[in-house]
């Protein structure tokens, strides 16, 4: 395989990896499992409700800056980083 | 000091702060004007595009929406935010590669056609406009509220100063206004929600005081005692959702995938220098954005207490003992009260009180509250409570000083006029670059072009000033049009033109048309023609985007895969982008 090819593979592996976490905190614990996870209390919040206002939106944060550092490491790694 | 003049004041000096910008930062060229000269700081362009992005609309109402329908509001907290993680990791490193100037750019090249360019155009032209309306009268708005200046008045006011920085500053102008806004408007969002907070909890970050144990002693944690209290008055509980699942999932999608496609936050992204500052930008401006969505969750929560303890709970409260801030929200026409059951009291509960919004006579009732001419509805609820309300009456409600209540003026402001700045940028950018340069007149100069650029910038205030002072009935209802279009026709475009070598012209455009025909045939269907009918599948127009993108999706699929492929040098464009090296700085050629 050629070496931007691998290169632009891992890149979608990386988007993809994080993009199930994206959906999960947001669609799976903020809507689909708000019910289930309301059972479950941290403080005065019950964690479904927390996820669905607050959570998700922190978790959404620390995602893009995870994708920020894999690619500027990546992109040393295959040398195609910008000078 | 009176608020009034407190008003003046602040108001006075942040203006003169964004002229004096607006002088400095004058726009030399069509670069300069369309992509400020494409070397804004990551964390600038961050800033610059919270402020684009947060609108009168989430500074003044999004607390209030919250607070009065709880749990269901997540969606516009979760599809307001999500979308930049979308920006973050598929579009905007690439669009900045790219390093074009507009969206229209990149439709155009991609797909190698002038028919995909105008498609573009109008999709651009038609969201950006539906969205600034609302932002002037919502200038407009402020001053009335604030400065007891016609509404009218307050527009042009709006007007006069976006044209000076946007026509004479351009992108360049607009992006280091926008990062003075954005300081405005957050310390004005937090100044009053930090006290609020400490008031109701005792804890002074917004964000935790709503997890918080009240401040009274009695060791109920807020939310626990803003679900009994909104049960005592019939209401559903505050942290439980009422809206149905697949709605949730199919307007939080929408929504976010909207945010990704809006053509003024996207081309916020072709103004930083390099491929990693736009990764890292979209990061910095989810951070600010994620300030004032965190911390409005709490202000309505904080605010729906305050509100029903204000009104005396379930016993209700005499009108002549309810607290000053009532009735002087009352004389602004935010609140309303009908004594349905004649006993002078106050009585908050489930449902709305009156039907629409309060038409005032000039009567007063026999307890000296406004008299109104709405008919009453069923329920047993009397007080009509607009949700702005939640922000706007904040400061008075937590009786915190009068330049705090000023502050909130010049946040609203500021958070109106840099929206409303942006989406101006972009109608005038696709008239004077897509439309004349691109299409109409390539021959023209940059000189002459730059011109018209600020021709169009001119011509597009005055036209978004004029729907300001004589808004179209349907603003309100259409604001769902513009992320669903963008949801249905750029979002899915623009990830194909990377992600895909094999998509080619015919994809695009018919999956464009049919993404836009299906989402416009649908939402002027519900909120216009047949207002009554049964959503298919039970999702509402706000959500119909989801479906509009799917669509475009597979015609766009089903249709390339018919079709040639596109032309080398377009495959090899799109194996460029996917590479940092060499990004360069935006060119127009």
């Amino acid at each position: 395989m050629d070496k931007m090819e691998q290169y632009w593979k891992k890149n979608i592996q990386y988007v993809l990896g994080l993009l199930v976490v994206w959906f999960i905190v947001s669609y799976g614990f903020g809507i689909l499992l708000v019910d289930q996870l309301n059972a479950i209390r941290i403080g005065g919040f019950k964690l479904g409700f927390w996820f669905a206002q607050q959570g998700a939106v922190y978790v959404f944060v620390v995602l893009i800056f995870i994708y920020v550092r894999l690619m500027n490491n990546l992109d040393k790694e295959f040398d195609v980083d910008e000078k | 000091m009176s608020v009034i003049l407190w008003t003046y004041i602040i108001v006075g000096l942040t203006f003169a702060l964004y002229i004096g910008i607006a002088i400095w930062s004058r726009a030399g060229s069509t670069k300069e004007f369309y992509v400020a000269g494409g070397g804004v700081h990551p964390v600038a362009n961050g800033m610059a595009t919270a402020a684009d992005w947060m609108s009168a609309a989430s500074f003044i109402s999004l607390a209030g929406i919250i607070s009065f329908i709880g749990d269901d509001a997540s969606v516009y907290l979760m599809g307001w935010t999500g979308g930049y993680v979308l920006l973050a990791l598929l579009l905007a490193p690439y669009l900045r590669k790219f390093g074009k100037f507009t969206v229209p750019d990149f439709v155009g090249e991609r797909y190698y056609s002038k028919t995909a360019r105008l498609v573009a155009v109008v999709c651009a032209l038609f969201v950006s406009f539906t969205y600034v309306a609302g932002q002037m009268r919502g200038v407009g708005i402020v001053f009335s509220r604030f400065l007891q200046v016609d509404i009218n008045t307050g527009v042009v006011i709006g007007m006069i100063i976006v044209f000076f920085y946007a026509v004479l500053g351009g992108m360049k102008g607009i992006t280091y206004t926008q990062v003075a806004q954005y300081c405005v408007l957050i310390f004005a969002y937090m100044v009053p929600a930090i006290f609020i907070s400490i008031q109701l909890t005792g804890n002074p970050i917004p964000q935790l005081g709503l997890g918080a144990e009240m401040a009274d002693g009695s060791g109920v944690y807020l939310l626990d005692k803003l679900d009994g209290l909104s049960k005592e008055l019939g209401m559903t509980e505050y942290t439980v959702g009422k809206k149905s699942m697949i709605d949730m999932f199919f307007i939080t999608v929408a929504l976010m995938v909207g945010t990704a496609g809006l053509p003024h936050v996207i081309v916020r992204f072709f103004t930083v220098p390099k491929v990693k500052d736009a990764r890292s930008s979209a990061g910095a401006a989810l951070i600010f954005i994620a300030i004032l969505y965190t911390t409005a969750p709490s202000l309505g929560a904080f605010g729906k207490i305050n509100l029903i303890n204000a009104v005396g709970g379930k016993e209700g409260i005499e009108y002549a003992k309810a607290p000053q801030w009532v009735k002087s929200w009352e004389t602004a026409g935010l609140i309303a009260w009908m004594d349905k059951n004649d006993d002078g009291k106050i009585q908050y509960a489930a449902g709305k009180a009156i039907a629409g919004k309060p038409k005032f006579t000039e009567e007063t009732g026999k307890y000296g509250e406004r008299k109104l001419s709405n008919d009453p509805t069923d329920a047993a609820n009397e007080l009509y409570v607009d949700r702005d309300i939640m922000v706007l009456a904040n400061p008075e409600i937590a009786e915190l000083p009068n330049w705090v209540i000023a502050l909130i003026a010049a946040g609203g402001l500021a958070a109106a006029l840099s929206t409303a700045a942006g989406l101006l940028l972009v109608i005038s950018s696709a008239v004077s670059h897509d439309l004349l340069k691109k299409a109409l007149m390539p021959d023209i100069s940059e000189k002459t072009e730059l011109v018209y650029a600020r021709v169009a910038a001119a011509a597009a205030i005055t036209m978004a000033g004029y729907f300001g002072i004589n808004p179209p009935g349907f603003v309100a209802s259409v604001v769902a049009f513009a992320f669903g279009l963008a949801a249905a026709s750029f979002f899915p475009v623009i990830l194909l033109g990377i992600f895909s070598t094999r998509m080619n012209m015919q994809g695009a455009i018919a999956g464009m048309v049919s993404g836009l025909v299906f989402t416009s045939v649908y939402i002027i269907y519900y909120k216009f023609i047949n207002k009554e009918a049964e959503f298919l599948f039970g999702i509402s127009p706000e959500g119909i985007g989801t479906l509009g993108m799917l669509i475009n999706f597979g015609v766009a699929y089903v249709v390339s895969m018919a079709t040639p492929p596109p032309p080398k040098e377009v495959q090899e464009l799109v194996r460029n982008i996917r590479i940092p090296r060499g990004a360069g700085e935006a060119s127009a050629h």
